[in-house]
């Protein structure tokens, strides 16, 4: 994580921010690399739109330094904003403006090169779908489209860094995959920053996660470790002439047994020591009839749910 | 960039109806104030005739039309303003700005920029009337440039004051109360704290009094005086105000 890694094009350390006595994010360290989509996850209130809001520079943090593409935004925000598209939760348009229009002045802010406004205008209408309703007052666009028109502000300059906040709310399932498709195909040549609480969304475009509860990054990893986070720490073993529980206890590296039925238990494992051969070895030498062994599925949904659980008890 | 802005605030002044029913307002009555005036000169001619120096007709006429566009300005100006800042922040547009490589400076200049574009158009409007006359008659042309220009710096001093409020708020008509009172506060008590500072012998105070005091700025210029304190109080406070918008907007990323 050298901050001159020329591939990083968001390096944010010690980020924090107060509003009065509140913390709304304490000491965020966040990285994300050319071609890397990360999923930024958390309840409400988690902090996510405040990181975002100062990754973009429309607010101050009150510690730690953000660079982009190895430029300080703090020192020099006009040099450091001219690589981020950024979609805030509202998308801010301007409802008077017909779709060329807007993408036309979105384009001129920016400071795109009269030359090319037009071309980088129909590509990036092409890429969000919007060919059809150039010419339609922004106003008069379903949520849907309006949503797309969001998005295709935030990469008509072809930004290094495009940051999406919650980038498919109010979208239908098939403009969701449609969506979906996008931000995978822009985070092949940029670094995309998204947060959302569709936690199937976060498995199906990022590659990296970090989970935000109450202004810390309480898990950060690549979806894959994610994965492995809980998977390979329980099993569910059916037997059919299966033991005492006690007994299944006493075998080295079982944490807990919870019975799920008459034959079949979930195993806990306890850290670091994987039990499962030794389980394999026993029931055959004891005979208790295995028939199933499976790793227990955890989805991002239980990580999630089991990280942030202490906000639903309080 | 503060001339892209500039076009987008002027386009967005004329997608709204409030700007031409203000153009369609400003026109209606100061077209009759200027009538008025031309009628009440044509009955009096005869009579000025017979005076040593008779004042002329740009004097009795144009003269008086631009001090009523200025009372009209003191309206209009904070209507045409509201929008500008406060609506952006309502929709949440302001954020398109503020990510976009601009500074406050040029966000704020921009909108003045296109604001005052618009302010000139009304100008030239009030300038187009006693033009009308020179065919017919000789117009001091001298006096008509100050008055332009008393005219310009007062709407450029009141966009200044009703950008800042504008600022304040996401509420547009709240932006333009807060400009409204802020105006007519000026007006009120500028005119009278300049001269209550100089009896007591503060010079200085009142000197700096002069330049919340837009009237009392306009009205040299209005006579045909080209008086350069009178040019530079609107210009301080124009600064003045333009700052404190900046200033506001750039303390916004900082309160959140």
């Amino acid at each position: 994580m050298n901050p001159a890694d020329p591939a990083l094009t968001i390096c944010a350390r010690g980020l924090s921010r107060r509003f009065g006595t509140n913390v709304a994010v304490h000491a965020l360290d966040l990285n994300v690399r050319r071609g890397e989509i990360l999923g930024l996850l958390g309840p409400n209130g988690a902090g996510k739109t405040t990181t975002m809001k100062m990754l973009t520079g429309n607010l101050a943090p009150s510690t730690g330094e953000i660079r982009i593409c190895d430029i300080d935004l703090l020192d020099t925000p006009a040099r450091a904003k001219a690589h981020i598209g950024y979609l805030p939760e509202t998308p801010p348009l301007y409802r008077e403006l017909n779709v060329g229009e807007y993408l036309h002045l979105v384009a001129r802010l920016h400071r795109v090169p009269k030359t090319r406004r037009t071309v980088a205008v129909t590509l990036a209408m092409q890429r969000c779908g919007l060919a059809a309703v150039g010419k339609k007052l922004i106003g008069t666009l379903s949520k849907g489209f309006q949503q797309r028109v969001g998005i295709a502000q935030a990469i008509v300059h072809e930004p290094d860094v495009i940051i999406l906040d919650e980038p498919t709310v109010g979208l239908d399932p098939n403009q969701i995959l449609d969506m979906r498709a996008l931000i995978r195909e822009l985070g092949d040549k940029h670094s995309v920053i998204l947060s959302t609480h569709i936690l199937p969304e976060v498995e199906a475009i990022c590659d990296r996660v970090q989970i935000m509860h109450r202004g810390t990054v309480v898990f950060s990893d690549t979806i894959a470790g994610m994965r492995d986070f809980q998977r390979g720490r329980m099993v569910t073993i059916s037997l059919q002439r299966p033991p005492v529980i006690a007994e299944l206890q006493q075998i080295p590296g079982v944490a807990a047994v919870e019975a799920m039925g008459k034959d079949s238990f979930r195993i806990r494992f306890s850290p670091d020591i994987d039990p499962t051969a030794a389980l394999i070895n026993r029931a055959t030498a004891e005979d208790w009839g295995l028939h199933q062994l499976t790793p227990a599925q955890t989805s991002l949904e239980d990580v999630f749910v089991h990280l942030t659980r202490d906000e639903v008890v309080s | 960039m503060i001339l892209t802005i500039a076009i987008k605030e002027f386009r967005a002044l004329f997608a709204s109806p409030l700007a031409w029913l203000v153009l369609a307002a400003v026109q209606l009555i100061l077209g009759y104030g200027f009538l008025k005036r031309l009628d009440d000169f044509l009955q009096i001619q005869s009579q000025l005739a017979q005076l040593a120096s008779p004042p002329g007709v740009t004097e009795l006429v144009a003269a008086p039309t631009y001090a009523m566009a200025a009372a009209v300005f003191l309206f209009a100006v904070p209507l045409l303003a509201m929008r500008m800042i406060a609506e952006e922040r309502r929709n949440q547009t302001l954020t398109l700005l503020f990510s976009a490589p601009i500074s406050m400076t040029e966000i704020v200049i921009g909108k003045f920029a296109g604001l005052m574009a618009f302010l000139l158009i009304i100008v030239l409007l009030v300038l187009a009337m006693p033009l009308t006359l020179a065919a017919s008659t000789q117009l001091d042309f001298g006096l008509l440039g100050t008055l332009t220009l008393a005219l310009l710096l007062l709407a450029a001093g009141f966009a200044a004051v009703s950008l800042y409020a504008s600022s304040l708020t996401a509420q547009p008509i709240a932006a333009a109360l807060i400009a409204f009172g802020l105006l007519m506060a000026m007006l009120l008590m500028g005119e009278t704290a300049g001269d209550s500072l100089r009896e007591r012998g503060w010079q200085i105070p009142a000197s700096f009094a002069q330049v919340f005091s837009p009237l009392r700025n306009f009205e040299p210029l209005g006579r045909g005086i080209l008086d350069t304190y009178a040019i530079a109080c609107p210009l301080l406070l124009i600064a003045g105000f333009l700052l404190l918008a900046i200033r506001h907007l750039d303390g916004q990323r900082l309160r959140g």
